[in-house]
C-alpha cells in the first residue's frame, strides 16, 4: 500500500539557537537513498513529526539544490514545536514532504526580486533569498525589506548585514518601536517602500508575514504602480494532513496546504484580510 | 448493459440476503429501527428490517411511528449516512515504533475490511459518496484508507418513495431516484421489489436469483411513486449553483442572526454525508515504545478547527456557520465542480436549534446584498 501519510525517519545533525524561542534544526534522512532522491522548491514545507506528540508543517529554509541537511527554522509556540525545541543532536524525528506550491522561480528569472517580510514570518522567504544569491546572474536586483515590531525580534541580523554588503542587493529594515543599537528605520515595513529603488516594470514581489501587514504592503505597492500580477505571497493556516484531505487550511476555495502556501496575489485578493477565512 | 428489471416477491427478500452472502459479502449492513430511530447495523435476516415504520422529520425534530403498512423502506434517511463505512469516524493512518536507541520505524496499518453489502442506500447518499470519492481518491494524493474501505462495499440502493419534510434532493438534482453508484437498486412495491442492476456484478447477482421480469404495470407503479416523492418535497434551494450569490453576501448581516441561534455544536457536520474534515492525533502506548497516528472526524464548528497557535481564524460562531455554508454551497463549486449539498436534509433535522439551511439561503438571497 502506498500511504502518502507515512513519515520517513530523519536525524537531527545540528541545532542552532536563533533567539530564546526560535531555533533551526538541520535534518538528514537516515536512509541515504532518500537523501539523494529528495527534491524541493523554495517556499515549500515539510510535515515534521515528533514521536508520540504529533506533526507540524514547517517551511524549508535551506537551498533546495544545495546537497546537505534540510534546514527548518521553528518558533516554539505549540505542543509539537516546544517538544522539537527540546531535541538534541542525534535524535530522530519523522518527516514527510515536501508539500505545496513554492515561490515562482521561473517567473522570477531575469527580474528584480523584491522580498517583503514582517515579524517572525521571514522563514518561508529565506530559501528564496538563498536561491537568488547562489544564482545571482539569473536575477536582477535583490531588494529585501523586513519589518519587525520590536528591535529584538530581528533574527538573522548578521545575515541581513552580510546580504547588505553584496552588490546589486538592497536590504532595508524597520522596527515599529525603536530600541538601542538600531541604526535602521522606525515604523511599519511600508515606510521602507520609499527608500527601496523599485522598478515596477521589471520586479516580482514576494511577501510573507502577518496577513494585515501583507495587505497593507500590497495596497502600498499597487499605489506605486506595481502590477497585481507581479505579486506573490505565502500564507499560513492550520494544516494537519498536508495532502489536501483534512480540510483545516481552506481559505475560500483554496486549500493552503497544496494550492499554496505560496499564492499569486490575484488568486488570493478576494480573501486576503477577510475575517473568518 | 441493457437494464433488466427483475421482480423479487416480498417473501423472497431473505433469498437476496443469502445470495449476497454466497457472493462473498460476509457482512450485511441494513436499516433497523432501534432506540426510536432508523439506524444502520449488521443484518442477519430480512425480518429485522423496519417493517411498517414511518418517520416524521422537521427542523430539530425526528420521530419514528409504526404505520399500517407491510413495507420496510417507507421512511427517509435517519442520522446515519454511508460515510462511516468509507470515511471512518476514526482511522489509523500509521504506527511508529521507537527502539532503545531512539530509532523510529514507521509502519502502515494492517488493513482487512470484510466485504460488506449495504442494503437500503438512498440516492442522496450515493451522490455524497461520489463527492467524497472525488475528495479522497480523485486528487493528487490517493487516500488508501478510504480506498480500501470503499472497495469492500457492495451497494444496494432503494429509490425513495417517502421523503421527509426536510428532504430537498429533488431541487439539488440528486434524488429521490438513485441514479449513480449502486450495484443494485430496489423499488419497493406492496407485493415485493423490482431489482435493477447498476454494475456488472450487480447484474450477475440478480441473475443467480433466477427471478421473473417485473411487469410493465409494476414498473409504471414504481416510477409514479418516485415521481410523486419528488413532487412531495416542500423544501428547496433556489439554484444548484449558489456560488456567486453567496460570495456576494459574505458580509451580509444575516450571518450575525444565524450566529446568535447556532450553538456551534457540530451536529450538522457529523450527520452531513459530504463533510470530510478530520483532525490527526498521535496516541502513544503507556510504555512509550509505540505510537498510533490516527485521524478522527472534525468539524468547522469547533474552535480548534481554525487554531493557529496564537489566534483562531474563526473565533465567532457566525464565522463558523458562514465557513460551513459558504464551503458547502459556494467554494465546493471551485473545488469539485458542483455544490457539496445533496439535499438529504439531515443537517436540518439534527440541528438542536432547528436551523434550516434552505431557509437561511432564502433569507440571504431574498434581500439585496446588505453590508454590515
Ligand atoms: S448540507 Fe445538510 S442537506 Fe446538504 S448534504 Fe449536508 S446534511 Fe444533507
Ligand atoms: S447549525 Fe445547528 S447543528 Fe450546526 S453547529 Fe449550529 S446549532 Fe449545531
Amino acid at each position: 500500500m502506498y500511504n502518502p501519510d507515512l513519515p520517513l525517519e530523519v536525524r537531527v545533525v545540528d541545532k542552532i539557537r536563533e533567539t530564546p524561542s526560535i531555533f533551526t534544526l538541520h535534518l538528514e534522512f537516515t536512509d541515504p537513498d532518500i537523501d539523494l532522491e529528495y527534491r524541493c522548491q523554495p517556499g515549500q514545507y515539510n510535515m515534521l513529526y515528533l514521536y508520540g506528540v504529533g506533526e507540524v508543517p514547517i517551511s524549508i529554509v535551506s537551498d533546495p539544490e544545495h546537497r546537505g541537511p534540510l534546514e527548518h527554522t521553528i518558533r516554539s509556540v505549540g505542543r509539537v514545536t516546544r517538544g522539537l525545541d527540546r531535541l538534541r543532536v542525534g535524535e530522530r524525528i519523522g518527516l514527510r514532504g515536501p508539500y505545496g506550491r513554492g515561490w515562482p522561480i521561473r517567473e522570477a528569472e531575469g527580474r528584480d526580486v523584491v522580498i517583503v517580510t514582517g515579524g517572525l514570518g521571514c522563514a518561508p522567504v529565506v530559501s528564496m533569498i538563498r536561491y537568488v544569491l547562489r544564482r545571482r546572474e539569473r536575477f536582477g536586483r535583490l531588494v529585501i525589506m523586513q519589518g519587525v515590531k520590536h528591535t529584538d525580534e530581528l533574527i538573522w541580523r548578521k545575515q541581513y548585514e552580510q546580504w547588505q554588503r553584496l552588490p546589486n542587493t538592497q536590504v532595508l529594515l524597520s522596527s515599529d518601536i525603536s530600541g538601542p543599537n538600531w541604526p535602521f528605520s522606525v515604523g511599519k515595513v511600508t515606510v521602507l517602500f520609499n527608500q527601496a529603488r523599485l522598478n515596477t516594470r521589471k520586479s516580482i514581489v514576494m511577501l510573507c508575514g502577518p496577513e494585515m501587514m501583507m495587505k497593507a504592503s500590497i495596497e502600498r505597492l499597487l499605489a506605486l504602480d506595481m502590477p497585481p500580477e507581479a505579486i506573490w505571497l505565502s500564507i499560513e493556516r492550520n494544516m494537519q494532513c498536508g495532502i489536501n484531505h483534512c480540510g483545516h487550511c481552506q481559505v475560500g476555495p483554496h486549500f493552503v496546504c497544496q494550492d499554496g502556501p505560496v499564492f499569486h496575489y490575484p488568486e488570493l485578493a478576494p480573501w486576503l484580510g477577510v475575517t473568518g477565512f | 448493459m441493457d437494464t433488466q428489471y427483475a421482480f423479487l416477491p416480498r417473501n423472497a427478500l431473505d433469498q437476496l440476503l443469502d445470495a449476497l452472502r454466497k457472493a462473498g459479502f460476509d457482512r450485511l449492513v441494513g436499516p433497523i429501527a432501534r432506540d426510536g430511530a432508523i439506524v444502520y447495523d449488521t443484518l442477519t435476516s430480512a425480518a429485522q428490517l423496519p417493517h411498517g415504520y414511518r418517520d416524521e422529520q422537521a427542523p430539530g425534530r425526528y420521530r419514528l411511528h409504526q404505520a399500517d403498512s407491510g413495507r420496510c423502506f417507507s421512511w427517509a434517511n435517519g442520522t446515519q449516512t454511508l460515510k462511516p463505512l468509507t470515511f471512518a469516524p476514526q482511522e489509523v493512518l500509521w504506527h511508529c515504533e521507537r527502539d532503545a536507541e531512539g530509532c523510529l520505524r514507521f509502519k502502515n496499518p494492517t488493513v482487512n475490511h470484510s466485504p460488506t453489502a449495504v442494503i437500503g442506500v438512498r440516492a442522496c447518499d450515493l451522490v455524497a459518496l461520489r463527492l467524497q470519492e472525488r475528495h479522497f481518491l480523485g486528487g493528487r494524493f490517493h487516500d488508501p484508507h478510504y480506498g480500501a474501505r470503499r472497495e469492500s462495499l457492495f451497494l444496494l440502493a432503494v429509490h425513495c418513495t417517502h421523503p421527509a419534510k426536510t428532504c430537498f434532493c429533488a431541487s439539488t438534482g440528486d434524488g429521490p431516484k438513485a441514479a449513480i453508484g449502486f450495484d443494485i437498486a430496489l423499488s419497493e412495491l406492496d407485493e415485493g421489489f423490482i431489482l435493477e442492476a447498476g454494475s456488472l456484478r450487480g447484474g450477475e447477482l440478480i441473475r443467480t436469483l433466477a427471478l421473473d421480469d417485473a411487469t410493465e404495470r409494476q414498473r409504471e407503479l414504481a416510477k409514479t411513486e418516485i415521481e410523486t416523492a419528488a413532487l412531495q418535497q416542500s423544501r428547496s434551494l433556489p439554484s444548484q449553483n449558489l456560488r456567486e450569490a453567496l460570495y456576494a453576501r459574505l458580509e451580509d448581516r444575516h450571518w450575525d442572526k444565524i450566529g446568535m441561534r447556532c450553538l456551534s455544536c457540530g451536529n450538522c457536520t457529523a450527520v452531513c454525508p459530504t463533510c470530510f474534515c478530520h483532525a490527526e492525533h498521535s496516541v502513544p502506548t503507556l510504555d512509550g515504545t509505540q505510537t498510533t497516528h490516527q485521524r478522527q472526524w472534525d468539524s468547522c464548528f469547533t474552535a480548534v478547527h481554525s487554531y493557529m497557535g496564537h489566534f483562531l481564524v474563526r473565533e465567532e460562531t457566525r464565522l463558523r456557520y458562514r465557513q460551513w455554508l459558504s464551503h458547502k454551497l459556494a467554494s465546493w463549486h471551485d473545488q469539485y465542480g458542483r455544490s457539496g449539498c445533496v439535499g438529504c436534509g439531515r443537517c436540518i433535522t439534527w440541528c438542536p436549534s432547528g436551523i434550516d439551511l434552505t431557509a437561511e439561503v432564502a433569507a440571504l438571497t431574498r434581500q439585496e446584498t446588505s453590508h454590515v
